[in-house]
């Protein structure tokens, strides 16, 4: 008996795998998991996430993804479940937290000190009279 | 025998770019004439010497000679002559043997077209290059030797060519690209010269502009190309991935619009010396570094090369030789770069500044994502995934302000110039802008997004202000026409480029915010509607073709009853590696592609296929046209081809 | 003013040194190679069936109550094959269990694998749907955990263990945590 209904678990999650269209409850939904599927990286590839990649790996992925928003789980709680078995390489949005702070603000940063550094030695500038020769 | 052959052509290269990069400095050094003399005709020695030298390897691939390592790698008997001929540079070596050649062929160039230039500087800028060319030669040489041999047990057949690669756009796309990246090298052995020299003039200046023009050019049709080839070949009908191999011929590309812009304020001003040289200097690493992060496998993606850290280290020394010296130099010299600042805060200096400022933001954002993975590994041995999360509204936020900047700077005086004067029109035709693109938009799809509406309007704005400043700038004539005629072509050029970011702009973001991407199952002899199109799945046919096995899907397409379009997306298996592709059938047009790939086989012939509606992508691509043509006509304005400058005058009267 | 207009002149060449020098670094190592989530903590809990024996229900209360090693292969996977030759010496020479972790793959092709090239697992667990694979992050096999005696992963390797590595890697990560070689 148990071997039948794991075969029968077997049978299930092949069929379902192979086919991936998906049926959506929502058209909510459907955009949630498209944003998920795009968010997610492909542990096994070279650099893809799992909506763009053809591995069974990612279609797996999608799987559970499609299963878990079918269940009602959130974005949140179904990242977190990616990132507690593939670590933070799966999540292709590195959250801001103090270690990616250098990630996050430097450019912010490098561009607002300029434009400060620009309007103190620039801003109350007086043409000077250009000589003609000089130039 | 035509393998040694190539092999020694390459190794004479060797030679010649060792004296080509030490000699002429020597002479320039020394004021002796003859030395200098050398430095023309070792450059042209050196592109005849690498000609040949490719040459020899395209014979062992039109020979199948599969002797060669390296064309039984990346050959097959089965593979049609034009991929041989382009599979040259499919790899690794080849690619690196294109990418020597077209170095010794800018230097060439240099050496022909640079008749304007002093002794001294031509000789100085023709030497650098000779060093760079020993770099890379040295490596080609010494670890990635096409020409190597696999004696004694000469494999029957070869591996053949990536199958991605057997296409018409990966066969223009990397000698486009690698034409823009060792451009630049043109650019810096510029800088080079001009900071050896110590003084960077206005002549320097006008004398480096057209060639990091064309530099620019290409590398702007290169990216362009990259980015359809994607789309259409990869399957997922995407344009751009962020992909540390995208983000390292990016890098270069703003690096080098910038320095277009800020060359401009050194050459009409005499302004930002010392930051236009480190720009160029900049730019050229930039392009080392794509180089090292795609050939040494320190980063994944996708479309890296075979990796190898031994490589890696020779990149990575030649990259700390060439731009450690460089910056070493610019710091030698920083004291003597006296830069002109006769400027105020409403001028078209400013301007410039504002512009290279908010795309050097722009280049740390994608420099950021892009080496961080390698900085967390470092830092905290860390792994971790930089994708278009952190780049698109990163990227975007900078971009916007570049968009918001270009209608007021790209009509502002010198020196100083009066806000007032310009801010009504312009914020009459913004206000006209946002009106006419939430209509567009809304007439486009039932939800009014805020994003959309911001970067369209912005797009559109900006295209009004090229308008409005043509208008202006032919007033002052007898006649409209007569006034169109009286525009330089470096004027039309600047306007041309900057409505080709416009146009670029509108078509990613209205691709990106209003794409419908479906997934659907389809029977043969079935009619499936998907949003306005009905989709009939006609037949399934297996075809075979020289060296691969094509399965095609012939779906006709109508909307409203009428026959759209036939399309045949296909699957093909390919002989001799066995890998399967997705070859996407598209039917496109100006305002939006239909855009089908098949997914995979399901029960009873069935098929799951994904369906894309992809509007105004092609407008991507339309604005990187428009930007490069901008630049031809830049370029071709009939300052820069004066044979000799005159003196201080006259010059100065053109500005 | 002139200490000042030195760093402006130097801090490009500055910032470029550092850039070589993490560059430098990183040509060691593999981007590929991903750490597990998992160290420090239990195997996931499974209830599955086993590969040689289909009337056998496998849970974490059967894993061994000692260092043992959970090997993730599959008959599909190409390195696999190159890989299982030194499983059979190893677990034939080194007091160590192995159990397997048959990932995705059909029951009968899993059975004459194990038949045709011999058995170094203790058992295999069956893990057909793939979900145990993905509760314990495994991206490509073969991949093998080091498990100690109270059931929490220590270690991971992915990639083929062939005899250097068993020797440079797994021997001396086994012996850190307590195991052992008493060949």
């Amino acid at each position: 008996m148990k071997t039948f209904l794991i075969a029968l678990c077997l049978l299930v999650s092949f069929t379902s795998l192979a086919n991936e269209t998906y049926q959506f409850d929502s058209p909510e939904q459907e955009r949630l998991y498209r944003e998920i599927a795009n968010e997610l990286r492909c542990p096994k590839c070279q650099n893809q996430s799992i909506a763009d990649s053809d591995a069974p790996l990612s279609e797996d992925l999608r799987y559970l993804v499609y299963q878990k928003l079918k269940a009602g789980e959130n974005k949140q709680q179904i990242l977190q479940y990616m990132q507690e078995r593939y670590g933070d390489f799966v999540l292709y949005d590195p959250p801001i937290s103090p270690k990616n702070y250098v990630l996050w603000f430097m450019p912010l940063l490098v561009f607002i000190i300029i434009i400060i550094a620009l309007i103190a030695r620039v801003g109350r500038r007086e043409l000077q009279p250009e000589d003609e020769a000089e130039e | 025998m035509i393998p040694e052959l190539g092999h020694f052509f390459l190794i004479l290269a060797l030679v010649n770019a060792v004296i080509l990069g030490t000699l002429p400095f020597y002479g320039a050094h020394t004021q002796h004439n003859g030395l200098m003399r050398l430095a023309s005709k070792a450059a042209i020695g050196q592109f005849i010497l690498l000609l040949a030298s490719y040459i020899c390897l395209t014979i062992a691939f039109v020979q199948d000679d599969f002797s060669v390592a390296y064309v039984a790698n990346h050959s097959n008997t089965l593979l049609p002559l034009r991929y041989k001929v382009t599979a040259v540079w499919g790899s690794h070596e080849g690619s690196l043997l294109l990418w020597i050649m077209i170095l010794a062929a800018w230097m060439a160039a240099v050496a022909l077209f640079s008749k304007a230039l002093t002794s001294v500087i031509r000789a100085r800028v023709l030497a650098t290059l000779g060093l760079i060319s020993v770099g890379f030669v040295s490596f080609a040489l010494f670890t990635s030797n096409p020409f190597e041999r696999v004696l004694p047990f000469i494999p029957i057949d070869g591996a053949d060519l990536n199958p991605l690669l057997q296409d018409f756009g990966m066969i223009v796309h990397p000698p486009m690209l690698y034409m823009g990246f060792v451009g630049f090298s043109v650019v810096f052995a510029f800088a080079i010269a001009g900071l050896l020299q110590g003084d960077l003039d206005q002549k320097w200046a006008k004398w480096a502009r057209p060639w990091t023009t064309v530099a620019w050019i290409f590398l702007t049709v290169g990216i362009a190309l990259g980015s359809w080839w994607a789309y259409y070949e990869l399957g997922w009908g995407g344009w751009w991935f962020w992909d540390p191999v995208e983000n390292a011929s990016f890098m270069p590309w703003l690096a080098g619009t910038a320095l277009l812009h800020s060359l401009a304020a050194t050459e009409k001003r005499g302004a930002y010396k010392s930051w236009t040289v480190l720009l160029a200097i900049l730019t050229f690493s930039l392009s080392l570094l794509g180089t090292f992060l795609v050939r040494s496998g320190v980063l994944t993606s996708v479309h890296a090369f075979a990796t190898d850290p031994e490589r890696g280290l020779f990149i990575l020394t030649f990259l700390g030789l060439a731009v450690g010296g460089a910056l070493a130099l610019y710091a030698w010299q920083f004291d003597k770069l006296k830069s002109n600042n006769n400027y105020t805060l409403v001028s078209k200096e400013i301007a410039i500044v504002l512009n290279n400022v908010l795309l050097f933001s722009s280049l740390l954002v994608v420099l950021l994502g892009t080496l961080y993975p390698l900085l967390a590994d470092y830092l905290w041995g860390q792994k971790v995934s930089i994708g278009p999360p952190f780049f698109d509204p990163y990227f975007s936020f900078f971009f916007a302000f570049i968009l918001f900047l270009i209608p007021f700077g790209q009509q502002m005086n010198w020196k100083q110039d009066k806000l007032s004067k310009v801010l009504m029109p312009q914020l009459a035709l913004l206000g006209l802008a946002i009106i006419i693109s939430s209509l567009l938009l809304s007439w486009l799809a039932s939800e009014l997004l805020l994003w959309p509406v911001v970067g369209v309007s912005l797009s559109l704005w900006l295209t009004l202000a090229c308008l409005a400043y043509v208008v202006k700038l032919s007033k002052n004539a007898s006649s409209f026409l007569q006034g169109i005629k009286k525009i330089r072509r470096s004027y039309w050029g600047m306007l041309l480029a900057h409505t080709g970011l416009a146009v670029t702009t509108i078509g990613a973001i209205v691709t990106t915010f209003y794409s419908i991407e479906k997934d659907v199952r389809i029977e043969p002899q079935q009619t499936v509607a998907v949003g306005e199109l009905d989709i009939y799945f006609e037949k399934f046919d297996n075809f075979t073709f020289e060296n691969y096995i094509s399965s095609q899907a012939t779906l006709k397409v109508s909307e409203d009853g009428d026959h759209l379009v036939t399309l045949k997306p296909e699957k093909r298996r390919y002989r001799v590696s066995g890998q399967l592709m997705t070859e996407a059938a598209i039917h496109p047009g100006l305002f939006s592609d239909l855009y089908i790939s098949l997914a995979q086989p399901l029960e009873q012939g069935a098929w799951a296929i994904k369906v894309y509606y992809k509007p105004f992508v092609r407008w991507v691509w339309l604005g990187a046209l428009l930007m490069a043509l901008g630049g031809l006509l830049a370029v071709s304005d009939k300052r820069y081809r004066q044979k000799k400058f005159t003196k201080v005058k006259g010059y100065r009267n053109e500005s | 003013m002139k200490a000042k207009k030195i760093i402006i002149a130097v801090t490009p060449l500055l910032i470029f040194l550092v850039l070589v020098l993490v560059f430098k670094s990183s040509l060691s190592n593999d981007p590929r190679k991903l750490e597990t989530k998992l160290v420090g903590q239990k195997v996931p809990s499974f209830k599955l069936g086993s590969v040689t024996n289909p009337e056998q229900v496998i849970t974490n209360a059967d894993l061994p109550k000692e260092i043992y090693l959970l090997n993730v292969w599959g008959t599909w996977c190409v390195s696999c094959y190159a890989e299982h030759p030194y499983l059979i010496e190893f677990s034939k020479t080194y007091p160590i269990k192995w159990v397997g972790m048959n990932y995705k793959d059909k029951p009968k092709d899993a059975i004459d694998y194990l038949q045709k090239y011999g058995d170094p697992f203790i058992y295999s667990i069956a893990d057909i749907s793939g979900q145990l694979g993905i509760d314990l992050g495994v991206y490509g096999a073969p991949e093998t955990f080091i498990v100690d005696a109270q059931g929490y992963i220590r270690d991971r390797h992915v990639g083929v263990i062939d005899n250097r590595v068993w020797n440079k890697v797994i021997i001396p990560k086994l012996e850190a945590i307590g195991w052992e070689n008493k060949r």
